[in-house]
């Protein structure tokens, strides 16, 4: 069990009533590494993260992390389904921030950060109030502990979001499509705590649509369609040199998306060339 | 364009919209509300020095403070702690549990609280006398091991209880909770899904979920329902008499008017007490909602964030 990777996760099944959305996942992610997924709306990428912390249950197929079978005790080959407050345990060392952010609205910053450690971990309040405000100052919101989250633009909404995450002291963050909720100026601050966290040896994985920190940030791109892994491999290489059709297509979709969005921007300022 | 700003349009200063329709309604009920006021001095029997003298009477006073207040805060206390039980039942995955939750919101909305209150008070003394706190069927059990204690650990008797204000504070609250079950599941409902999923992802149980995510922000939705509820309970604990309980608000005045052979003073005091009661309750229920309505728009800090802010600046130098 020593070399096993942080996630391992094998063939992987989920259905919602006929509708199959995973069709046999296998995925590893070793300890320290930052995988991003990518890939169309629909294809599954959402249900595979919430199938790693049990938001989700799975129909087929096991799911290990840190060497801990998910969601199940196996007694001599039998799974036996967990106890609620067991995949609660699970769950702690499983960080997951959320596209709509999901803080708390009736809670402080500071308090939606300190909730977890006190209640679920039964940490002293002081200690972690000192641990949230390092990790405030972490994502540049030193200032605003005592801000309600309805106060905050979503940028920073998002930051509070992850540092939330960060103070129950995971192994492995999840990311769904972190910045896709943001106005585009406010994308850059989210995706600049998560290069840092990356950087200081977190393992991620990470849904996104932002491909210049997929090929900066991580070291291994996944790209899924219908329900399965279509082809994985260097950051470099999937994006810039995809062998797969259906990568290709989509990857080309979004380059066009992307000069769209460049030139809506660019046009009413006459930044265009053929003018 | 020129930089000449003289024929420039600048403050507005327009004549407001008439409304002659205010003006007359104004004066037509400044005419009806003379005429009322003229009938209450000049009527002498409305007899107002009486009635205020009714109020300050002990008995009414008694009544007041042991009948309707208390009735009401313990029926509602009762009402809402069981109603959230019933409204976390109904949403459980519990097969069972949601059935029960239906079945007793079905038996007690479709139970007059009249009705109920006179069952509670003349028919449960003629079919339980005594009600045994044990192992269930402890006296066939014991009887069949032939043991000399039947199992029981705590008993009282139905008459202990019966014409006191306990009977009125479970009938009135046993009623009300099918309807707090209804407003809490509302409540509930009306939280974010992604509420609990977040509470979740950091490793809270369901019920931690629910009692320190959910629930509270539940209770933006349910407050002010549940105060509505609280002020038409105080109203309802007039109907204390049908289980015969007498240390009641309405019962005491109305009964000293009647004695006193001054009836109408005896109804207004009790109006003016009920009016009095149900004013301090509804600016109470403002207050609530500002509390529960926090973080939902921009106000002061409350005094637990100054705290905060304490230990914050006091933590900061380590
Ligand atoms: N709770 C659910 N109930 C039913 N269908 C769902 C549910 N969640 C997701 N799906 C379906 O699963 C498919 C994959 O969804 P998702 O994992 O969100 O894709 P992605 O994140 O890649 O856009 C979609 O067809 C979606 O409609
Ligand atoms: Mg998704």
């Amino acid at each position: 069990m020593a070399d096993m990777p942080l996630v391992h996760a094998v063939n992987v099944t989920k259905s919602f009533g006929d509708n199959q959305v995973l069709k046999g996942i296998d995925m590893d992610v070793h300890k320290g590494e930052v995988v991003c997924f990518l890939g169309p709306s629909g294809s599954g990428k959402t249900t595979f993260l919430r199938c790693i912390n049990q938001l989700e249950t799975i129909n087929g197929g096991r799911i290990w992390v840190d060497g801990e079978l998910m969601g199940y005790a196996d007694k001599g080959g039998v799974l036996h389904r967990l106890h609620d407050k067991e995949i609660a345990r699970q769950r702690r060392e499983i960080g997951m921030v959320f596209q709509r952010f999901n803080l708390f609205p009736h809670k402080t910053v500071l308090d939606n950060i300190i909730e977890a450690p006190v209640q679920v971990k039964g940490e002293k309040k002081a200690e972690v109030t000192v641990r949230a405000k390092e990790l405030l100052e972490r994502v540049g919101l030193a200032d605003k502990p005592l801000a309600y989250p309805g106060q905050l633009s979503g940028g920073q909404q998002q930051r509070v979001a992850i540092a939330r995450a960060l103070a129950m002291r995971p192994k492995l963050m999840l990311f769904d499509e972190p910045t896709s909720a943001l106005d585009p100026e406010l994308v850059g601050e989210v995706l600049t705590v998560m290069r840092e966290l990356a950087k200081e040896g977190m393992t991620m994985i990470v849904v996104t649509h932002e491909m210049a920190f997929a090929r900066d940030v991580a070291d291994r791109v996944v790209f899924m369609d219908g329900g399965v892994v279509v082809e994985q491999g260097d950051p470099k290489q999937v994006i810039n040199n995809p062998q797969h059709e259906r990568t290709q297509t989509f990857l080309r979709r979004m380059q066009s998306e992307h000069e769209q969005a460049v030139a809506a921007v660019a046009d009413p300022l006459g930044l265009t060339q053929d003018s | 364009m020129s930089t000449d700003t003289v024929d420039r349009p600048g403050e507005i200063h327009a004549r407001p919209v008439r409304h002659p329709g205010r003006w007359v309604a104004l004066v037509i009920i400044a005419i009806l509300v003379a005429m009322l006021i003229s009938s209450f001095i000049t009527n002498p029997k409305w007899d107002w020095g009486f009635a205020f003298q009714i109020m300050q009477q002990k008995p009414v006073i008694n009544g007041l403070w042991k009948g309707t207040i208390l009735g009401t805060i313990g029926a509602m206390i009762l009402g809402i702690v069981l109603g959230v039980i019933l409204a976390v039942m109904r949403l459980s995955e519990n097969p069972v549990l949601r059935g029960v939750s239906f079945a007793y919101t079905w038996f007690f909305r479709a139970m007059p609280r009249y009705v109920l209150l006179a069952f509670m008070g003349g028919a449960i003394a003629l079919l339980y006398r005594e009600f045994d706190i044990g192992v269930p069927f402890g006296q066939q059990i014991a009887g069949a091991l032939g043991l000399s204690t039947d199992l029981t650990f705590w008993s009282f008797s139905w008459n202990d209880i019966s014409s006191t204000i306990w009977v009125g504070i479970l009938g009135l609250g046993l009623s009300e909770a099918a309807y707090m079950a209804e407003i809490a599941r509302a409540g509930i409902l009306s939280v974010d899904k992604g509420q609990g999923e977040a509470a979740q992802a950091l490793g809270m149980s369901p019920g931690q979920a629910m009692r320190r995510i959910i629930l509270p922000q539940a209770m933006r939705v349910i407050v002010p329902p549940t105060g509505n509820e609280t002020i038409a309970m105080v109203k309802d604990t007039s109907l204390f008499i049908a289980a015969s309980i007498i240390t009641e608000l309405y019962f005491q005045a109305y009964g000293f008017g009647q004695r006193s052979f001054k009836i109408v003073p005896g109804f207004m005091a009790a109006v003016m007490w009920y009016l009095i009661v149900c004013s301090i309750l509804m600016v109470g229920q403002s207050y609530l909602e500002r509390y529960f309505g926090r973080g939902f728009g921009a106000q002061a800090p409350t005094k637990r964030e100054r705290k905060v802010k304490d230990l914050l600046s006091r933590t900061g130098d380590h």
